[in-house]
């Protein structure tokens, strides 16, 4: 007998014997198994016939029974047992699945999970016996017997079941319940002999069948191992110090002359790129299996909230690090159960919407750009904005003022906002507003990021992007202030490189955020030197920066992704790119913002590693800055109303010789057009204008008043033309053009209205020209933004 | 805190022994990974005031703090190059830069005593206790407080 001191014992000093090796194992397959049938019930309840299924929660839960009772554990087999019973009735097709049926097993798994827990950490089973699950199966096996016509078959069957255990006696290795149900097949097959049973002659062929079947699977099996986590991390350090290596003799291989050191270090070189390559694959998981148990969470939220949900998945093979597969196991269950919680409507309320009863939900994983894409869609409800808006206002978290000036698109990232819920009940599931915050946070912090798209009565689409690994990642190394700094290469989009003169004139200060103009878009800069800036910088990085900019000497922007933002940091130079080894800082480090973490470069000295997403904080890159610029960026586009300037109106009449007032310089044209010239394309009424189809929108319409029901012979149009495109605003009829100082209230702001003001004596509404045409015509959201 | 070495008769423990300045310091053996000269170090900008920086040590990064800033005297004087006194910690080791390093000692439980009175400040705080060793006073440093440092500056 071999003693083991157990250190997670709570009484300290007991010991164990090697049966604690048994009982592990037992414990890793049983979890094992058990997720996998969560799958299988799932599948079984929408497909009661699915043999394969059926077979599969059999045999587990028979392996269970029989190990349990080699080991002693004698309540878990008696439910295992119940349990067995009930599987082989409908293994048998004696019992069909149904919904009780299906809430039964499920609860034998949990009860099962539960005892297996409480063996894990008390070794022993706990204290209930849980006779109400015994019952209940017991329950819904007696009323196959009661049956007469399946009286035959139900007596027939679980005796040879019985006989098969007792024939086969104790497993021995893990191998063993594999083996016994190959055994299995060949009693159950003998036993129901009597013609009437056909039913019964089925499953045994099904059986027998599937006894081959498993042969094969079991020698697949064979051909993988199972492997101590701790150990593929102690490989993958081990690589990362051999990558270090690597570097270091490239570098010295490339300073020297000799030819044969030279091709030594290459060949150490692919060798070593192929090793990191294939230890990471080991430490890549298919993402499949964090979905395992996401079917199952669909069927439990969607009978819970009385919705019908299909759950479709799209890409179970698609590869992740270990690590990221921990990390977004909790944000995707939470995602999930928001959608069919808040999303996916009640199917009453589905088709009055005339959508199918059956709400849609959909996961695809897939790689792209050297991150892992995971889209979740539901073509529920969507997301009513206008409800979130005003929540954020209720919540103080938004001014009246910001909220006007909040796009849509911006408004969709009021729900991560903590403790923002738009939900009516807060119920069990979700909706107590802590969970969409969270999980943005959660991703973040593994360097990913999080996209959420919804139109209103269509749905809503959640789209993260994580990085691929984070252990051994390619990163650009620049020099600033006089030290080498890497900045990981994911968070790169391009380099900018001016010259000294043009950098000054290129370089302007919007409300106090020096930004720089790239390709027509604002681009607001961090200076690394003033991020880097304290007592012990030899030189005040300021002053570097402007003398750099006088010299004439070059300005390098890196322009860096920093979750939805975009922004360029300057440094001094710009050195090259490599792959470095991630370590993390010790703890009086860990703390620094705009640091993720150190490695070390090719000649042994240690670098820092940027943070990317710290610095555009650092900066307040995500909060008013980069708002008030990009409000700067829409007043390009927008009208010039402010109180106390003469402003330039044409005045318009709709149908009711109601007055609207759109600002001129978004007037291209007036034209006239007739009736007859009037088609249509799809949902839209268009003319053929100057070689060209333009969109019409009637703006009595589009602001939500109604319209006399005569049509006009003569269409009067105000063509609003933005980056090309142009469009026609029908009008009743144009009144005047005035030109007047324009104090313009915004207190009732509705949609197509930018505000009121009084013109002329009379109180007019100002038309939002871009946000009408944003609407109307989707894709030309874009311009009008 | 546990001593490797204890004698059945009275019981000694074996210092480090350095010196920061004019004081004279000792840290217990197993507190010890190991005593390496200078090592170039990369600074950290926006740490702490007491961090010096980061060092290679055989592909390990490690924290380097200052003991002279950590005791609020100025830093050295640039003549001669610090030395690391590795010290173990749970997070691993995190080194400790001195001046000068000298013997190890066996010191006599029995000898020590309070820390002197005209110890101020900083080094009062981060002093256990004192033994007159060879006519120096052997001051025992508390390592978990000297690693301990105020937060860093952001």
């Amino acid at each position: 007998m071999v003693f083991v001191r157990d250190r997670q014992r709570p009484e300290p000093g007991k010991l164990l014997l090697i049966m604690d090796e048994i009982v592990k194992e037992f414990l890793i397959e049983s979890y094992e198994n058990l997720d996998h049938l969560d799958n299988a019930l799932v599948e079984l309840e929408k497909n009661p016939r699915h043999k394969e299924s059926l077979d599969h929660i059999f045999r587990t839960v028979h392996s269970i029974k029989g190990t349990c009772g080699f080991i002693g554990y004698v309540k878990l087999q008696r439910i295992a047992h119940a349990g067995e019973n009930l599987l082989s009735l409908l293994r048998e097709g004696t019992l069909t699945m149904d919904a009780e049926i299906t809430s039964a097993l499920l609860a034998l798994m949990d009860v099962i999970r539960g005892i297996l827990a409480s063996i894990e950490q008390t070794e022993s089973e706990g204290e209930s016996e849980h006779p109400e699950l015994i019952a209940t199966l017991e329950r819904l096996c007696g009323t196959a017997s009661k049956e007469p016509a399946a009286a035959p078959a139900g007596e027939a069957t679980p005796q040879p079941v019985d006989g098969v255990v007792a024939a086969v006696g104790v497993p021995e290795t893990p191998d063993a319940p594999v083996s016994e149900s190959v055994a299995a097949p060949e009693p159950v097959a003998a036993a129901p002999k009597p013609p009437e049973s056909v039913a019964a002659e089925v499953p045994a062929f099904a059986v027998a069948k599937k006894a081959s079947q498993e042969n094969r699977a079991h020698s697949i099996s064979e051909s993988n191992i199972r492997v101590d986590i701790a150990l593929i991390d102690r490989l993958m350090n081990l690589v990362g110090e051999l990558v270090l290596a690597r570097n270091q003799i490239i570098q010295d291989a490339a300073a020297s002359e000799n030819a044969s050191t030279s091709t030594s270090s290459q060949r150490l070189n692919h060798i070593t790129t192929e090793l990191q390559e294939s230890v990471m694959k080991t430490r890549m998981q298919p993402i499949g299996n964090v979905w395992a148990k996401l079917p199952r969470v669909v069927r439990d939220v969607s009978s819970e909230m009385g919705k019908k949900v299909r759950f479709e998945m799209e890409g179970n093979e698609t590869e992740l690090d270990r690590t990221i597969i921990e990390a977004i196991k909790d944000p995707l269950t939470h995602i999930v159960r928001n959608s069919i919680d808040h999303g996916i409507e009640k199917p009453e309320q589905r088709i009055a919407a005339g959508k199918p009863e059956e709400g849609i939900l959909r996961m695809r994983a897939f790689h792209e750009g050297g991150q892992v894409n995971i889209e979740i869609t539901d073509d529920g409800a969507g997301i009513n904005l206008n409800r979130v808006r005003q929540k954020a206002m209720d919540r103080n978290l938004l001014t009246a003022e910001q909220n006007a000036r909040l796009t849509d698109r911006e408004a969709v990232n009021l729900i991560f906002l903590p403790a923002l819920s738009t939900a009516e009940k807060i119920t069990s599931v979700s909706g107590r507003g802590v969970g969409m915050d969270v999980v943005k946070t959660n991703i973040e912090k593994i360097g990913g990021s999080v996209d959420l798209h919804t139109e209103l009565g269509k749905g809503t689409t959640l789209r993260i992007k994580i990085p691929l690994t984070l252990a051994i990642i390619p990163a650009l190394i620049i020099t600033s202030a006089g030290d080498r700094y890497a900045i990981p290469q994911v968070s790169l989009v391009e380099l900018v490189r001016l010259e000294g003169e043009e950098a000054k004139k290129s370089i302007e200060r919007i409300f106090q955020v020096p930004v720089y103009r790239l390709r027509g878009k604002l681009l607001p800069l961090v200076f690394l030197n003033s991020e880097l800036d304290d007592e012990t910088s030899a030189v005040s990085a300021r002053s570097q920066g402007d003398h750099a900019m006088d010299r004439g000497s070059v300005t390098n922007i890196v322009v860096l992704q920093a979750g939805d933002h975009q922004f360029g940091l300057v440094v001094d130079q710009i050195n090259d790119t490599q792959e470095i080894v991630v370590k993390p800082l010790g703890r009086h480090l860990k703390g620094i913002r705009i640091f993720a973490g150190a490695t070390i470069m090719g000649d042994g000295r240690v670098a820092l590693i940027l943070d990317v997403l710290g610095l555009a904080q650092g900066a307040h890159l995500a909060t008013q800055a980069t708002d008030k610029l990009r409000a700067e960026q829409e007043r390009d586009e927008e009208p010039e109303i402010v109180g106390g300037e003469r402003q330039s109106l044409l005045i318009v009449e709709t149908g009711y010789n109601e007055r609207l007032a759109v600002p001129l310089n978004l007037v291209g044209r007036l034209e006239q057009f007739q009736q007859s010239q009037v088609e249509t394309a799809g949902p839209m009424e268009v003319v053929q204008y100057r070689n060209a189809i333009m969109p019409l929108i009637r703006i009595s319409h589009a602001i939500g008043c109604s319209e006399p029901d005569t049509e006009r012979e003569r269409l009067h149009v105000v063509v609003y033309t933005s980056q090309g495109r142009s469009v026609g605003l029908v009008v009743g009829s144009i009144a005047d053009i005035v030109q007047d100082v324009v104090k313009m209230e915004t207190s009732q702001r509705r949609h197509g209205i930018l505000g009121t003001a009084v013109i002329q004596g009379r109180v007019i509404e100002i038309v939002d020209v871009p946000a009408i045409v944003g609407s109307a015509i989707p894709d030309m959201a874009d311009m009008a933004m | 805190m546990g001593s490797i070495m204890k004698t059945t008769i009275n019981s000694q423990e074996q210092y480090c022994t350095f010196t920061v300045g004019d004081l004279f310091f000792g840290v217990g053996v197993s507190k010890v990974q190991e005593v390496v000269r200078f090592q170039a170090m990369t600074r950290v900008p926006k740490a702490a005031r007491d961090v010096r920086g980061l060092i290679n040590l055989r592909g390990q990064i490690v924290t380097a703090i200052d003991l002279r800033s950590r005791l609020g005297m100025p830093s050295c004087t640039g003549e001669r190059p610090p030395m690391n006194v590795l010290l173990r910690t749970i997070d691993g080791p995190v080194s400790l830069l001195v001046d000068q390093i000298e013997d190890v000692l066996e010191v006599d439980e029995d000898t020590l005593e309070k820390p002197p009175d005209n110890l101020v400040g900083a080094t009062r705080e981060l002093i256990r206790s004192a033994s007159k060793q060879k006519g120096r006073i052997l001051l025992i440093l508390d390592t978990d407080k000297a690693l301990d440092l105020p937060s860093a500056r952001q």
